[in-house]
């Protein structure tokens, strides 16, 4: 079971993110965002950091990097991606994912281990927790606000696509609190807080964060 | 040369915080004119010659592909003098 995560110049957390997929029990496999080339990995994350030194806009660059081509294709085939973060940012920019992260509320850089609601437990990236699961993961960035017209708002939670949502303070200002979003086929899945760094209680808020990466082992043993 | 302007704006309905922080501080500074303010960017583009109508509908896809997201900004092209 391999896991591939993707190195963009200015990605900062993909080396937490292979911790991560090794803890939940895979390989993890180094991609690189120069070469178009998988490798014949199972399942793919974009990790959070500044890609391109966020230039432009969040993602914006990175979108057109040659290893996206390949993942852009292999997610609408049904490949499991998740974006953490920069990760988000970037399935948004790919059109992966609708809607669009912009500058949080308050302009604040934010970095708080936040409470999270996980609201969808049918995708390939949160099938391990149960139903309205609470858990607390970190969330850093600064532009976090999830945006998107009413009607896309309407149909993402018509379809069950929030699959995490802010509980307390509202951090960021994102729409109906969304902290993650998936495509309708479930494969997809952005999520602004990262469950990578809150995979044992070592070195994170809880180990909450690796029911994520458990998830999509369950997903693609079971196929 | 011709210099080939593209504005982009976030659309009326998205928030700008960059914007209402400026906004907030012009009347800091003794500027009470502003009864809002509204943040985007500029990009100009040099290109050899008189730009023709082809290549002002290209800077147009590209402005639509890359330079704004349509999802939350708007764009518009336009020569300069």
């Amino acid at each position: 079971m391999k896991v591939g995560v993707v190195t963009f110049p200015g990605s900062l957390d993909d080396h937490d993110a292979a911790r991560a997929v090794r803890a939940a029990g895979a390989e993890s496999v180094a991609l690189w965002h120069a070469d178009a080339d998988l490798h014949g990995v199972d399942a793919v994350i974009l990790p959070g950091g500044f890609s391109y030194g966020d230039y432009l806009r969040c993602g914006a660059i990175s979108r057109f990097a040659p290893v996206m081509t390949s993942i852009i294709e292999e997610a609408n085939n049904g490949m499991p991606v998740l974006g953490i973060c920069n990760g988000f940012q970037v399935l948004c920019e790919s059109h992966l994912l609708p809607g669009a992260l912009t500058r949080n509320q308050g302009l604040h850089f934010l970095c708080t281990d936040q409470l999270l609601r996980i609201e969808n437990t049918n995708t390939a990236w949160t099938s391990s927790f149960s139903p309205g699961a609470e858990i607390v993961i970190p969330l850093k960035n600064g532009e976090g606000s999830y945006q998107c017209d009413d009607a896309t708002l309407e149909m993402l939670e018509k379809d069950g696509r929030v699959i995490a949502r802010y509980l307390g303070q509202d951090p960021n200002g994102s729409r109906n609190r969304i902290a993650g979003i998936s495509n309708a086929r479930g494969n997809v899945v952005g999520l602004m807080p990262h469950p990578e760094h809150a995979i044992d209680s070592l070195t994170g808020p809880s180990a909450n964060g690796l029911s994520f990466f458990t998830s999509v082992l369950t997903q693609m043993v079971g196929k | 040369m011709a210099k080939i302007v593209v504005d982009v704006m976030l659309k009326p309905e998205i928030l700008d915080p960059q914007g209402q922080a400026i906004g907030a501080a012009l009347p800091r500074l003794g500027f009470s004119f502003a009864k809002s303010v509204r943040q985007g960017k500029r990009f100009e583009i040099e290109i050899e010659g008189e730009p023709t109508q082809a290549q002002l509908d290209e800077v147009a896809r590209a402005a639509e592909t890359v330079l704004a997201n349509p999802v939350i900004e708007n764009f518009s092209v336009r020569v300069e003098k």
